[in-house]
């Protein structure tokens, strides 16, 4: 005893996001250790831990310091040491594993990666990051699992998805789609995990390969098995070199102890416990928002008015007669509503989908066909939403129903007079505008504002609340948090914060709200203010049952609103309203269920070089539902006719291009970015110096994983980050040198203020040459044009040519530009022909035309997704922006239009609003900053001339159910709108 | 294009009368004597020093959200303020500085006219102060002594910084450091707007505040860690920008290095004399700007040469040291926002041992994907004690989140130079 007390004691407290960890050591022996979820509740829980602790210490004096996210707050408020995270991490592994490697640890809402060998290097993941813990508790709550059943379930899977690794919210549109298309549960788990393998090494490694021994630090990586595997199976690490050490998850608080050992500053247990519970006592006023309601008059207020807002229902088993059924199955939630011959509700259901609407379906209409017990006859069903095609094929359900109309039909029905709709579902936030009876616009939130209810749920739920007692807490709360209204993830880190400021559950919950309102108004709606809405405004959407949403809307709008009491299950409402006019329904029977059979097979499809992963679903009756597909060829349907398809067209142009024979030597062209425009114009001019020209080709997912991990800049778009992959591509095929130029200034057209190219665009090159080492390898041309000017160019590239290739002159560089801007210029000519004939054939047949307007890297089937053919599927001719932009005269803009590839954007859209067949949709890649602008001036440019703007925002990969929702609500609002105008002209006649 | 009618609101001599014009405050010593400079020439000015959340949230209410996180500040303070009841919205107008080029910042006014409409306030004008004359306001126009007079704001504006930077952290009687630099302000502006002011003045006011700021009493130099910052230009400079880094740095006990604004001019000029150079554009012009970048370089020179001659504290870099430390590293064809410039501070700062750096942008910045991110490998790879971290500024990002990652590069930083403390007695 007396030897133990000359060792002096050490406590090192590790605050995480969501844990936290406490290590007591007595020199290097570790006396006491424990992990616990905080709840949010920081102050208690660290308190409630140093009181198990104290029984080790007794009145002896100790070292402390604490560390974490969480704990720098904490630290501050009761002025002990504190020590970074990674820092602390360092120290322990340094001495506990010096032979170590690379680190990779992760936490709650961190990633880090620190690497020994060659220079320590410590990183943590950039603000835009969520693959961490609290990602995969999210994902799990998805599945309607636990953490552990994941894992179990990941241990089991037989292939995997590719998920967004960017962000959680992007992975959650991937999963969700997945989910509700009957993909098997194991292989998703398993997908979860490789996207946060994937984006840890793309978004931390850098570059930097990750190989040796390599320790795997953290809560997560403790716990879960199949992410350990993941990450094992990934990085190609052996069982010796991957290494989960015992006390993995204890590494911080005890990087913090040996810290805090060296501080050579002592407290006791009393005094600590003291400042803690000092600070507890102590709450910043700092960045709060006023309360939801003024006095309890004013709640009692908003509570009656509501109350008013009601549906005329009927008791089922009392009814007799015909009924329509309506089915919403939504992104997170399934919802069905059957009404009687006068409109009113027989029986609704709303829930979590848990992963697999098919068998909840089932159930539902088991339930419906007893409830009905022969009384009553369904005439007639329609379904909408994510789960549209799915259910309506296993079920015989006789109309899909695009969410838009389905959500205005009932809308409409309740209020006549409706001016603006807005839903906030689990995962949606969907607004239209209504003029003159039909939808004038629609605005769909994209991945990063998708700030909505299942959010507030999943919030709820990790701070131990169900999601009814967290709203009801935050209608009282009386200094809400200011959380801003950024994505999901940022809000996850605002929390924290204002935990740190020691805010309740009850100002988070209202603040919470607030946001996910804020989000709606300034990000979805982009309103400046209230009256742009309209009179009468009707909030639906499950999220709306929550009062203090509700309310929060109201107070920032400033204006009253109509909330329907069924506001969750409004789709399913108007998808009944919208069945009504049947008569004879094909829903399967009663008896057809009883023997009802569903399984979900995975496939990849051979149709063609994109190979789409296929989920096969079969029922009972051998019956086929196959999703997954770009295009109409996986599902064996014959293809009808080729549509007129300008990306189809523009590919088909690039891979007709023949390397040639060239004798001087290969020229590598990487196909992407600015390249996708310029590559008629370098590949003539290489030919015509006598090169072999080798173009990398059409990117595939595999392309952009080939060059994943030398990309530095984690948030850059993904055409920029595909160049990495093209870069290998043709560095395998041994090139002699490979050109991609930096052009600062792209082709002046004439008809902007200046013809810049995107700063991404202009310098990659430099990006590149900077972070890839194999680029030293070859010859990596990238010189700085001027390609406005024949002659400058000319002296530009022979300095550039001549000293890797000896011989080449001034006369013969020349002589090959000409023959390079023919052969561009013809090019272009091309294009633009072939969009006049493709305007042509589709007035000639009746079509309608889309101008699909992107930049020219889009007509990548990678890129863009194949959302060309999609759109062609749907029946529409697709012609790109520079195929029809010489039909339309220039715009006059409000922005500074200097960018070349952009000015073609505004007079797209000014053609399409000069034609009546004629509708836009813009294409815009995550990350680009300048498409910031652009899209508020082309739906500006749309709404002038009374057309819909539907823009489509696209990353690394893209579940095209969202996509094909918003084209499909396009059609959807256009043919209403045609309907409408035929409709008036008969009441004319 | 041809030039069409202005489409924006002129702001007309008769407006210099009536309107008080509203300046956004991106460098807080610079702006200040240069907003007294426009005074003494009849202007009414003001400049805006709001600050807090609720800025940002303006700013996101009238811009596009994805837009970069100085346009959301900027235009929020603004309407922030002509929300705020003080200002009479027929008798104000707002400028904003304007350098053009190919990054969307050259659109922020565009973006602020547009806020305004939405606003409502589409009727105040925006007088876009700029050098290279994008616009065209009868009631703003910049003379050659008034440019010269804006110049010697910047040249003082570097050195307070620069000798504020250099003292806060040693400052024996807390905010002397400050206190000091204000009054010189204040000073310097006076005597700029009695009429004449030569460089010759400038030079001896330069003795003076080198002397001035030497005489404050310092405390014992402690284990003071010096860390650069370098970024974005707002982001960099304004502390609305960057939740005050300033501030934290030397809380957290840090002497803080930010290279001057005059590099950033020299580099807008010396970006056209390559222009010339790169692509033969610019030929007619070509001679003004080399005649603009020799007086600018001159400029430098001096202020460097007093400085060292002085002794007492770090002067800047010469601009065509910071051009030649560049080189093998990033093409100075990288001309849009920072471009190469941004790269080479890093170098510059780690060139005087300044080997900590916080390299702050705005939020997915597309020139810093190349010029600042994207060059953090090749630095690291040739200059393998530099210690850099990179922080995003954003409306959502949170400031623990920031400070987390910026006490990180300080652990490191401190334990660096414990090692080199350590390592010394062996070598001796």
């Amino acid at each position: 005893m007396i030897e133990n007390k000359m060792s002096p004691l050490s406590l090192g407290i590790d605050v995480g996001s969501t844990t936290v960890k406490v290590v007591l050591l007595e020199g290097d022996k570790i006396l006491y250790r424990e992990y616990q979820r905080h709840m949010s509740q920081v102050r208690q829980k660290t308190l409630e831990l140093l009181h198990q602790a104290a029984s080790f210490i007794g009145d002896r004096p100790f070292a402390v310091a604490l560390s974490g996210s969480a704990g720098l707050g904490l630290s501050e408020s009761i002025h002990m040491p504190f020590v970074q995270e990674v820092f602390a991490t360092g120290e322990v592994v340094r001495r506990l594993e010096p032979d170590t490697s690379a680190v990779i640890e992760l936490g709650g809402e961190d990633a880090k990666i620190i690497f020994f060998d060659g220079g320590v290097d410590e990183r943590m993941n950039g603000s835009c990051a969520g693959g961490t813990g609290a990602f995969i508790d999210q994902m799990a709550t998805l599945l309607d699992v636990t953490v552990d059943e994941m894992d179990q379930m990941a241990l089991r899977h037989k292939r995997l998805y590719p998920i967004a690794s960017r962000c959680g919210v992007f992975a959650k549109t991937d999963i969700q789609p997945l989910l509700n298309q009957g993909a098997n549960k194991e292989d998703v788990a398993a997908s979860i995990y490789q996207a946060v393998v994937n984006q840890t090494i793309a978004g931390l490694a850098q570059g930097r390969k990750i190989a040796g021994k390599v320790l795997f630090l953290g809560g997560p990586l403790y716990y879960c098995k199949g992410l350990r595997q993941r990450f094992q199976e990934t990085l190609k690490l052996t069982d010796e070199q991957a290494v989960f050490p015992e006390y993995g998850r204890f590494a911080v608080a005890l990087g913090a102890a040996v810290y805090a050992a060296r501080t050579g500053h002592t407290t006791t247990v009393k005094e600590l416990d003291a400042a803690i519970r000092d600070s507890l006592s102590r709450r910043t006023a700092a960045n709060r928002l006023p309360p939801l309601f003024a006095s309890e008059e004013e709640y009692r207020e908003f509570r009656t008015r509501h109350a008013g807002a009601d549906v005329p229902s009927r008791d089922i088993a009392a009814y007799s007669g015909d009924a329509w059924l309506g089915i919403d199955c939504g992104s997170t939630t399934t919802k069905l509503a059957l009404l009687s011959a006068d409109k009113e509700i027989l029986y609704t259901y709303y829930d979590s989908n848990r992963g697999n609407p098919v068998e909840l379906v089932r159930d539902q209409l088991t339930r419906i066909y007893e409830k009905c017990g022969g009384r009553i006859t369904i005439r007639g069903s329609a379904v909408t939403g994510y789960g549209e095609e799915l259910i309506q094929n296993a079920f015989g359900v006789d109309k899909g129903v695009v969410e838009t109309i389905a959500h205005y039909t009932a809308a409409k029905h309740f209020c006549p007079q409706v001016d603006f709709i807005l839903d906030i579902g689990g995962q949606d936030i969907k607004c239209f505008k209504i003029k003159d009876g039909a939808i004038d616009s629609i605005m769909l939130n994209e991945a990063c504002s998708s700030g909505c209810g299942s959010f507030i749920e999943t919030f709820a739920k990790s701070m131990g609340y169900d999601i009814a007692t967290f709203a009801e807490k935050g209608l009282h709360a009386t200094a809400p948090v200011n959380l801003g209204s950024r994505c999901t993830v940022f809000m996850n880190s605002s929390v924290k914060q204002s935990q740190k400021d020691g805010a309740t559950v009850e100002d988070i919950s209202a603040g919470l709200s607030v946001s996910v309102v804020k989000n709606a108004i300034y990000k979805v709606i982009r309103a400046g203010s209230a009256d742009e809405l309209g009179e009468h405004v009707v909030v639906q959407g499950g999220t709306f049952y929550n009062d203090a949403v509700l309310r929060a809307f109201e107070r920032e709008l400033g204006k009253n609103v109509i909330r329907p009491a069924i506001a969750g299950l409004m789709g399913a409402y108007g998808a009944a309203l919208y069945a009504m006019d049947l008569k004879e329904s094909t829903i399967i029977t009663e008896e057809g269920l009883k023997t009802f059979v569903h399984t979900a097979k995975a496939a990849v499809c051979q149709g063609c070089a994109n190979h789409c992963r296929l989920t096969v679903n079969t029922f009972g009756d051998g019956k086929k539902f196959i999703s997954g597909n770009q295009c109409q060829k996986g599902l064996g349907l014959k293809v009808v006719e080729e549509l007129p398809n300008l990306y189809a067209f523009k590919r088909d142009a690039i891979l007709a291009l023949e390397p040639g024979d060239g004798t001087r030597g290969t020229i590598g062209l990487p196909l992407a970015l600015g390249m996708y425009e310029l590559l008629p114009l370098w590949h003539a001019f290489f030919k015509a110096l006598g090169f072999k020209v080798e173009i990398s080709g059409l990117s595939t997912r595999r392309t952009y994983e080939k060059g994943q991990f030398s990309i530095p800049s984690d948030t850059a778009c993904y055409p920029a980050k595909i160049m990495h992959g093209h870069m290998e591509e043709l560095l395998e095929r041994g090139v002699d040198a490979i050109f991609y130029p930096c052009l600062t200034y792209n082709v002046d057209e004439h008809e902007s203020d200046n013809h810049y190219n995107c700063p991404v665009v202009a310098y990659y090159s430099e990006l590149l040459k900077g972070n890839m080492d194999d680029l030293s390898k070859t010859n990596f041309l990238y010189p700085f044009l001027n390609i406005n000017n024949r002659s400058e160019l000319t002296k530009e590239l022979t300095a550039c040519l001549s000293p890797v290739f000896p011989g080449i002159n001034r006369r013969e560089v020349r002589k090959a530009v000409d023959a390079g801007f023919r052969a561009y210029e013809a090019h272009m000519a091309d294009v633009r022909r072939e969009g006049e004939r493709a305007v042509k054939w589709a007035r000639d047949h009746g079509r309608r035309i889309m101008i699909l307007a992107g930049r020219p890297y889009h007509v990548d089937p990678e890129i863009g997704h194949g959302i060309d053919k999609l759109a062609a599927s749907l029946g529409f001719v697709v012609v790109s922006e520079d195929s029809v932009c010489h039909m339309a005269e220039p715009v006059s803009v409000h922005v500074l239009n200097q960018w070349t590839y952009h000015a073609r954007l505004y007079r797209a859209a000014r053609y399409a609003c000069e034609h009546k067949d004629t509708q836009l949709v813009q294409l815009v890649s995550f990350g680009c900053g300048v498409d910031a602008i652009t899209t508020d001036e082309v739906r500006s440019i749309l709404e002038r001339g009374n057309k819909l703007y539907t823009q489509i925002k696209i990353d690394e990969i893209t579940n095209l159910g969202a996509v094909r929702i918003r084209l499909r609500s396009l059609l959807g609002a256009l043919e209403e709108k045609e309907q409408e105008v035929r409709d008036s002209e008969e009441t004319e006649a | 294009m041809k030039k069409q009618k202005p489409d924006y609101v002129v702001f007309t001599e008769e407006m210099k009368k009536t309107h008080t014009i509203l300046v956004p405050n991106m460098l807080p010593m610079h702006f200040k004597i240069i907003a007294r400079v426009l005074e003494k020439e009849g202007y009414s000015v003001e400049l805006l020093e709001t600050y807090g959340p609720h800025i940002a949230e303006t700013g996101l209410k009238y811009v596009h959200n994805d837009t970069c996180y100085p346009a959301i500040l900027v235009i929020g303070q603004f309407l922030d303020a002509l929300q705020s009841g003080k200002y009479d919205p027929d008798k104000v107008a707002l400028v904003l500085f304007q350098t053009g080029g190919g990054c969307r910042a050259s659109n922020y006014i565009h973006l602020l006219r547009k806020a305004l409409q939405k606003a409502d306030m589409g009727h105040v004008p925006v007088i876009s102060l700029s050098l290279t004359g994008l616009e065209h306001h009868p009631g703003f126009k910049l003379s050659v002594p008034l440019v010269k007079k804006m110049m010697y704001g910047v040249l003082y504006g570097d050195l307070l910084m620069s000798l504020v930077n250099q003292t806060k952290p040693y400052e024996e009687e807390k905010g002397a450091a400050q206190a000091l630099a204000d009054r010189w302000t204040i000073r310097l502006a006076e005597e700029m707007g009695q009429g004449k002011h030569n460089y010759k003045m400038v030079r001896a006011n330069y003795q003076r505040i080198l002397d001035d700021f030497a005489a404050l009493p310092r405390r014992p130099r402690g284990d003071k860690v010096l860390v650069g910052v370098v970024g974005e230009i707002y982001v960099k400079y304004s502390p609305l920008g960057n939740n005050n880094l300033e501030q934290f740095l030397v809380d957290e006990n840090a002497e803080v290095v930010i290279p001057g604004l005059l590099d950033f001019c020299l580099y807008c000029v010396y970006n056209n004399l390559l222009d010339y150079k790169l692509y033969g554009m610019q030929k007619t012009t070509k001679f003004l700007y080399k005649i603009a970048y020799n007086y600018l370089l001159d400029k430098e020179e001096d202020m460097i040469r007093i400085m060292k001659a002085d002794g007492r504290f770090m002067p800047p870099t010469l601009f065509t040291h910071t051009i030649d430390l560049v080189q093998g590293y990033i093409g100075m064809g990288v001309k849009m926002g920072e471009g190469w410039l941004l790269t080479a501070e890093m170098l510059e700062l780690a060139d005087k041992g300044v080997e900590n750096i916080v390299c702050t942008q705005p939020f997915g910045c597309l020139p810093n994907h190349i010029c600042g991110k994207g060059m953090m490998k090749p630095i690291k790879a040739r200059n393998p004690n530099i210690n850099i971290v990179a922080i995003d500024y954003d409306a959502g990002a949170t400031r623990v989140n920031q400070e987390n990652r910026i006490k990180l590069m300080l652990a490191n930083a401190r334990e660096r130079a414990q090692e080199k403390e350590e390592k010394v007695p062996v070598e001796v």
